[in-house]
């Protein structure tokens, strides 16, 4: 499979490729003209920038990091200069989506760096934050990669996390935390299976079968919200509790990424091990050739012997318990307590940030920290020098997966029979 | 002898029935809304207290929840009968209009809903699945509010299309976006038009904050339109009922008559029904997808408008709605055909509006409205489960379900 798809790039896409390499080598001295132009231009003279280093109420210590922004803008845009020079020369090759990563990741930096010359910001808090944001975006995203690498997709990753945020608040409430936790995983369990037997089964357009599931548990957790858990005499049913925060031994006191990486609660360690896991079942372990294999031409696999309609139905099974896990982190990791919509569209930017990392675990871990940083930045920019509306940096996320869709820098490799329903040829 | 023939006849007539999508329809609205009472008695706590005394106690108990229920979403949608005849035995103008209201507000409650539903389904026709009509009803909503409260000083003959015009230009505009992503590069609508709702509403979110507020106010809201823009109001007070209705009927119209009259019409079916074959046929399919979006987005705009030259006035923050999410269902309901989508929206604007009234009256909150929808759209969207549940026959012909594309461009 890999080796075909392999031969496919290298034969099928050399023109354009060439294509590609000038466009991404332009956009990196576009990125430069951006910073000397927007940034170093309008700098006044002699700020200095100070990041903080150690989050508050943080027990290790780590000196802050201070530079003058205008040199350090300067060798930045250099660096991307020279870069956008080399891709336009001789190119990247396989590389080339790392420095693009690499590019974006400058950008963001001069761009924080301009805005806050003068000031100091907290860089190891916002990046603290970052985590905890990315973990509902990478756990939904984990259920949209678990779906649709089998070839079913799921936009219902919002309405599934919302159902469990409501089950797992009632059953956290009636018996503990970790009842709490089953309850939210078989909850969204239960959605996926409903979501497979629609799609699967009637074989209903898994758009369709999606936005039902979104509307349903929209409507069923606001309903019996205000019918109940929000009444005077039923308020018990809403105090799940939460899950404490772990603080690992050792690598806590690591200076700078202990109390960023490891002060968390456990969601945060769990989202680590399920991109680990998930990369490993799907890319190293034959179960996870078969799903993908499903996903990529389930007529192949039938032929080959895999049960195509059983391999679908495991796998958004199993989306759904992992979008079921993602629920209950609003509850019973972030909050304490079931509001009406509280999911707030995470379930998309999930979606979204599936999409942005191409369709795999680490890659959707990846945007998902990058989505969670815009999402952690939003909320500091009152204490930045320059007034930037807060709703531009918000929208962040959402362009950069349509332009990522449109395939501008790159296209997506999105598994070749997602979102077509399996028919047995019958003789 | 005529005896028989005439029972041929009829079980002729039962099985046709029995196959027919008509059927299907009805029974998926009339499950929808006897699982929606189930769920308002399920829910009711007393039903189980009278559990406790016997049995038959506490069916009769829920029994009477769903009646309520079922009762005061009747009354609170087309008005009680016997109100409305002892208002007009008084003669009262003002009784009079307050007991006919709850109809006409089902109404204003419909016509958006006409717009919505008819966006989607444009778009289904063209094999396009759009899923952004809340953004693109934002959207509209900002663009005719500026307009309305911007161009001072015209006839109402001129402000009142004008700024209902920029409503459907701003939704088009927010959905062309994602057409032309869609016809040159192959990016699927369905991600874009939801990404792009995301953007709308943060773009809402800025502009009621900077460029659209009303500086006299504290929190975002922007000015009032001007009354030269608000759609004319065909009784007085309280009844909301406006000729954005009749405007909304006349759309649908004029989405029939593009769609199965003209040239145009023919080729967007036809690229919604087969890309390829429309190709071959020397059908432009790319201009076909960005003129299929763009209408679509302007009837979504044009719901937004409606709503805010026809009911708000102003543009406030969160001012929706799930319009854009209901229209779904409204479109399959409807078949994805205007007057389908007319009734279908009648359906919905009365449920919704008969919702708020049962809140009060029957506490069932509001939110039960959704999950009919959602089960309505449920099966609609999946016939065999209908079929399975009354043992309604196979139909002849396979019944065509929603033909949008796969996933995957090209």
């Amino acid at each position: 499979m890999a080796t075909a798809d392999l031969a496919k790039t290298t034969i099928l896409s050399k023109p354009k490729n060439n294509v590609r390499r000038i466009v991404v080598g332009v956009l990196f001295l576009v990125v430069a003209v951006v910073i000397w132009l927007g940034f170093v231009r309008e700098l006044p003279d002699g700020l200095i920038n100070t990041y903080v280093m150690t989050p508050s109420a943080s027990d290790s210590y780590f000196p802050n990091w201070v530079f003058p922004t205008e040199i350090a803008l300067n060798i930045i845009a250099g660096i991307c200069t020279i870069m956008g020079a080399y891709q336009l020369a001789r190119g990247f090759g396989r590389f080339s989506n790392l420095m693009i990563g690499l590019a974006a990741g400058l950008l963001i930096f001069s761009f924080l760096s301009w805005a806050s010359s003068g000031g100091s910001i907290n860089l190891a808090g916002l990046l603290r934050v970052m985590v905890v944001r990315a973990v509902p975006l990478t756990l939904g995203a984990l259920s949209g990669v678990l779906c649709e690498r089998a070839g079913v997709v799921n936009i219902a990753i919002e309405g599934m996390m919302l159902m469990s945020a409501f089950v797992s608040t009632v059953f956290g409430s009636l018996t503990n935390i970790w009842g709490g936790l089953l309850a939210g995983i078989l909850a969204g369990t239960l959605m996926g299976y409903i979501h497979a037997i629609l799609s699967i089964k009637y074989k209903i357009n898994q758009i369709i079968s999606g936005t039902f599931i979104n509307i349903f548990a929209t409507g069923m957790t606001s309903f019996l919200s205000s019918r109940f858990i929000q009444k005077v005499g039923y308020q018990h049913l809403n105090e799940p509790g939460m899950f404490p925060v772990i603080q690992i031994p050792v690598l806590y006191k690591i200076p700078f990424i202990g109390p960023i990486l490891f002060g968390h609660n456990m969601y945060v360690y769990a989202m680590f091990i399920f991109v680990a896991l998930l990369t490993f079942l799907l890319y190293k372990t034959r179960w996870g050739l078969r799903l993908r294999s499903v996903g990529e031409h389930p007529r192949a696999a039938d032929t080959l012997g895999i049960n195509v309609i059983k391999t679908r139905y495991m796998a958004v099974l199993l989306g759904g318990a992992m979008a079921g896990f993602a629920g209950t982190y609003f509850t019973l990791g972030s909050v304490g307590r079931f509001d009406e919509m509280m999911t707030a569209g995470r379930g998309f930017i999930g979606l979204a940030a599936m999409i942005f990392g191409n369709w795999n675990p680490l890659g959707s871990m990846g945007a998902g920290m990058l989505f969670g940083f815009f999402d952690s930045l939003s909320t500091k920019l009152s204490i930045l020098r320059v007034a930037v509306p807060y709703e531009f940096i918000g929208m962040a996320p959402y362009l950069a997966t349509m332009i990522v869709l449109a395939g501008v820098v790159g296209k997506g490799q999105m598994p070749a029979a997602d979102g077509t329903p399996y028919e047995k040829e019958s003789l | 002898m005529t005896q028989e023939k005439k029972k041929n006849g009829l079980a002729i007539f039962l099985d046709e029935l029995s196959r027919s999508s008509f059927m299907v329809t009805l029974l998926a609205i009339v499950t929808g809304l006897l699982l929606g009472g189930l769920l308002a008695a399920v829910t009711t706590i007393d039903v189980y207290t009278a559990m406790k005394v016997s049995f038959w106690e506490g069916i009769k108990v829920a029994l009477s929840a769903m009646g309520t229920t079922f009762y005061s979403l009747f009354i609170g949608s087309v008005g009680n009968p016997s109100e409305i005849i002892a208002a007009y035995q008084s003669g009262d103008s003002l009784t009079i209009r307050r007991a006919i209201a709850p109809f006409f507000e089902s109404l204003v409650q419909t016509t958006p809903y006409i717009y919505a539903g008819l966006a989607v389904a444009l778009g289904f026709r063209v094999g396009l699945f759009n899923i952004g009509a809340e953004g693109q009803i934002f959207m509209g909503a900002a663009t005719a509010a500026w307009a309305g409260y911007t161009f001072s000083g015209l006839p109402v003959y001129i402000h009142l299309p004008l700024s209902l015009f920029f409503g459907a230009l701003g939704g088009g505009i927010w959905s062309f976006i994602p057409g032309i992503l869609k016809a040159k590069t192959g990016a699927h609508e369905v991600i874009t038009t939801m990404m792009m709702n995301y953007v709308a509403f943060l773009m809402i979110d800025w502009l009621l904050r900077y460029p659209m507020k009303d500086p006299n106010e504290y929190t975002p809201k922007s000015p009032w339109i001007l009354d030269s823009a608000k759609m004319i109001r065909l009784f007085d007070t309280p009844i909301r009922f406006h000729i954005g209705f009749f405007i909304a009927l006349l759309m649908a119209f004029l989405v029939w008559w593009l769609l199965f009259k003209t040239t145009l019409g023919f080729e967007l079916r036809t690229v919604g029904l087969n890309p390829n074959a429309a190709k071959y046929a020397g059908m432009k399919v790319t201009s076909a997808i960005v003129i299929g979006l763009s209408l679509s987005g302007a009837l979504a705009g044009m719901a937004g408008a409606n709503e805010i030259l026809g009911v708000n006035y102003r543009l406030v923050s969160g001012f929706s709605s799930g319009y854009g999410f209901d229209s779904i269902a409204l479109a399959l309901l409807g078949k994805s055909h205007p007057i389908g989508v007319v009734l279908a929206s009648l359906l919905f604007g009365f449920l919704r509006n008969g919702a708020r009234l049962m809140q009060v009256r029957a506490d069932v909150p509001i939110d039960i409205v959704s999950i009919l929808q959602a089960l309505i759209l449920a099966f609609i969207a999946a016939p065999a489960i209908i079929r399975t549940i009354y043992r309604l026959k196979e139909p002849k012909v396979e019944e065509a379900g929603i033909s949008v594309g796969s996933w995957r461009s090209e």
